[in-house]
Parts: C-alpha cells; structure tokens; sequence
C-alpha cells in the first residue's frame, strides 16, 4: 500500500490541479487526473523523501481560513503605510526563535509571515534556530514575536508536528 | 446585482494593484520595498483573477474555476520569491535602514551581518550595481 | 456599469506597470531590479485578465497562467544567481 500509494495527501491535490487545469468535470477527465495523480508522485519519488502527515485537519482549517482574514486585512495596512508618509515608519530586522523543527512546518510558517501584516521572513539562520523577519512598521520587535508565536507557530505546531 | 460585485472586485483589485507599485517606487530602501509587490500586488491580482472567474462563470454556460489555479499559484510563490529576494539582498550586504537584531547569528552562507549599516546609499548604489556575484568559497 | 469601471482599472494597471518599468530601469541595485521584474510580470497578468473580460475572451487565461509559472521560475533564477553565481550545479 505504502510502495503503490506514496504519498495519500499529494494524490488527491493533483487530481483537483489537473480538474482545474482542464476546466471541466467529465468521467474521462477525472480519470485522466486520478491517473496522474498517481502516477506522478511514482515518479517523482526521488523529490519527496519523506510523506506529509496532517495530524489534526480541523486546525488546518481553521489555520487555512485565520489566514485568508489575515491576508486581506494585511494588504489593507500595507496599503495604508504605503499612502502614509514613508519618513515615518519605522522598519526593524527581528529574529524569530523558532519551536519548529519539520521543513515543512518551517517554509510554512515563513511564507505566513510574508503575507501577514508588515512582515517579511528574510533569511533561516544556518541551525535552523532563528527566523529573521523584516517588520515595515513595528515599534515594539518583542510584541512582534509573541504574535508570530501565539497566531502562527503554535497551530502549525500542532497540525504537523505534536501527536 | 452580480454586476456591482464584479465592478467592486475589479475596482479593488486595480487599486491594489497601483497601491503595490507605487510602494516599490515610494519606499526608501530595498526591504521595504519589498512589502508592497508581496502583499497589496498579490491580493489585487487575486480579486481580480475571481473577479474573471465570475465573469465567466455567469457569462459562458457552465462554471469556470480555472483562474482559482492562478490565484492559488500566485499566493505560493510570492512568499518564496520575496524569500529569496531578501536573502539575495542580505547576501549582496544592501543597506537597510533598519537595524539588525544585536545577537544576530550567522546566515546560510555566511554573509556578515555586520557590515550592513556601515555602507552609505551612495557606496551601496554605485558598488552593488557593478557587483558581480561570486561563488561561496 | 462594467464597462465603465474596466477603463480605469485598466489606466490604474498601466500606472502600475509603468512604476515598475522606472523601477527597473533606476535600479538602484540588482535585487531591486529583480522585484520590479517580478511586480511586472503580475502586473502583466492583471491587464490580461482584464482584456479579456472587456473582450469576453478566455483565451486569455492560458498566456497568464504561463506568465505566472515562467516569471516565478524566472525570479528564483536570478536570486539563485545573485545568491551563488550560478544556476546549474
């Protein structure tokens, strides 16, 4: 099952790609795209070593949906400081502790920060220790990160990595 | 009905579109620069493509979602190509005018961070835009 | 209505693309080049999503979904080079 199925989460998602892709829902059509998503992580086994695991997809979810919102009111407080007067703001380099250890987990949580409020991850430091988060707007870098924390980390913490 | 809708996610997406332009051509230096493609560019171009994507829909006989592919691809990649972007930069040693964390360690490849604040734009503009990359010894 | 709205979307568009154009030509430095370049191609590919609603065309989405995959490819390239001087190991 493990050899003939490797990867149960991939599967699905490119089944829907191809779906998507093509623009129609036709017999042969998802066929065609469960076939591919079958046979393309056989393929290309060499480039995922190891297979993701959601632990609790209700969080994910709900991280997912905390997201969007996210987004959106960050475009409307970037647009904000961009219409502001630029000599105001105050941009500051904050390191970010990270309690995270999986790569996913990781390149999820700084492709968070880059499109949430002001926040853009910069660099992951060579032990995989820190995050450095270039903030547009912040006075205060410790509020910063207990937010990225409490908002970010914990959740994928939890979806990824907690049993 | 649907026709306010698609003007207002047209509407909006326009104007962040601009919005995210104009900060790459307002804001003082590269990292900030950086935040206004990432995130207002992104969602404009995201209430666009659904934009299109209701247009479509109500316009031609069955449902079009295939620019929900376009949006989702974009929403990945920016993150990584900002990434990536910032990290160039820290290599390349630009000049920023935030200051770096005091207990700053070490990058991938090994870039000094303390040599960030001491260029002046003026060393920055003329020494970087000649810059030849070179190969991590 | 949507026929008046497209027209100055499509101005705002251009407005966009046009500040990304000084910026990459200004400079100053490559990474600020590259950014402008990325901001031009989903610039690029608003104004294709909104030529093709004003035209009633879907042909156009197939350019802008490869505008998307070749200027995101394009971009890592470019930081790949500017990160190690070169691209292919």
């Amino acid at each position: 099952m493990a050899r003939l199925l490797p990867h149960p989460i991939l599967s699905p998602t490119l089944a829907c790609l191809w779906l998507l892709l093509v623009n129609s829902i036709t017999p042969g059509q998802i066929f065609l795209g469960l076939l591919l998503g079958w046979m393309i992580p056989l393929l290309t086994l060499r480039f995922w070593p190891e297979a993701v695991t959601i632990r609790k997809p209700l969080t994910l979810l709900r991280y997912i949906g905390l997201l969007l919102i996210d987004i959106i009111m960050a475009n409307f407080t970037v647009a904000r400081l961009i219409l502001g007067d630029p000599d105001r703001l105050k941009p500051i380099f904050v390191e970010l502790p990270l309690d995270l250890t999986s790569d996913l987990a990781i390149s999820l949580l700084a492709n968070s920060i880059t499109l949430t409020p002001g926040t853009v991850s910069a660099r992951l430091s060579e032990d995989r220790r820190y995050l450095l988060v270039h903030a547009l707007n912040e006075a205060d870098p410790d509020a910063l990160i207990a937010t990225i924390k409490r908002r970010y980390e914990r959740p994928l913490q939890e979806i990824f990595e907690l049993c | 009905m649907l026709e306010y809708l698609l003007s207002f996610l047209i509407l909006t997406g326009a104007t962040l579109t601009f919005i995210g332009s104009l900060g790459l051509l307002r804001l003082k230096d590269f990292y900030m620069r950086l935040h206004g493609p990432t995130k207002a560019t992104t969602l404009g171009v995201g209430s666009l493509l659904i934009a299109s994507a209701l247009f479509f829909s109500s316009h031609n006989a069955g449902i079009s979602l295939h620019e929900v592919l376009i949006t989702v691809f974009l929403v990945i990649t920016a993150p990584v190509s900002a990434h990536l972007l910032a990290k160039a930069a820290l290599h390349l040693n630009l000049h920023s005018f935030a200051k770096m964390p005091a207990k700053s360690t070490k990058g991938e490849d090994g870039a000094d961070d303390d040599a960030m604040d001491t260029q002046t734009p003026e060393e920055k503009s003329s020494s970087s835009d000649t810059h030849v990359p070179r190969k991590p010894v | 209505m949507l026929n008046s709205v497209i027209p100055i979307a499509l101005g705002l568009v251009t407005a966009a693309v046009a500040m990304s154009f000084w910026r990459l030509l200004s400079g100053p430095s490559m990474p600020d080049r590259i950014l402008a370049l990325d901001t031009l191609y989903i610039n690029a590919i608003a104004l294709l999503m909104l030529l093709g609603i004003h035209l009633g065309s879907a042909l156009f989405f197939e350019a802008a979904l490869l505008i998307a995959l070749m200027g995101f490819i394009g971009t890592v390239a470019l930081c790949k080079y500017l990160l190690r001087g070169d691209i292919i190991e």
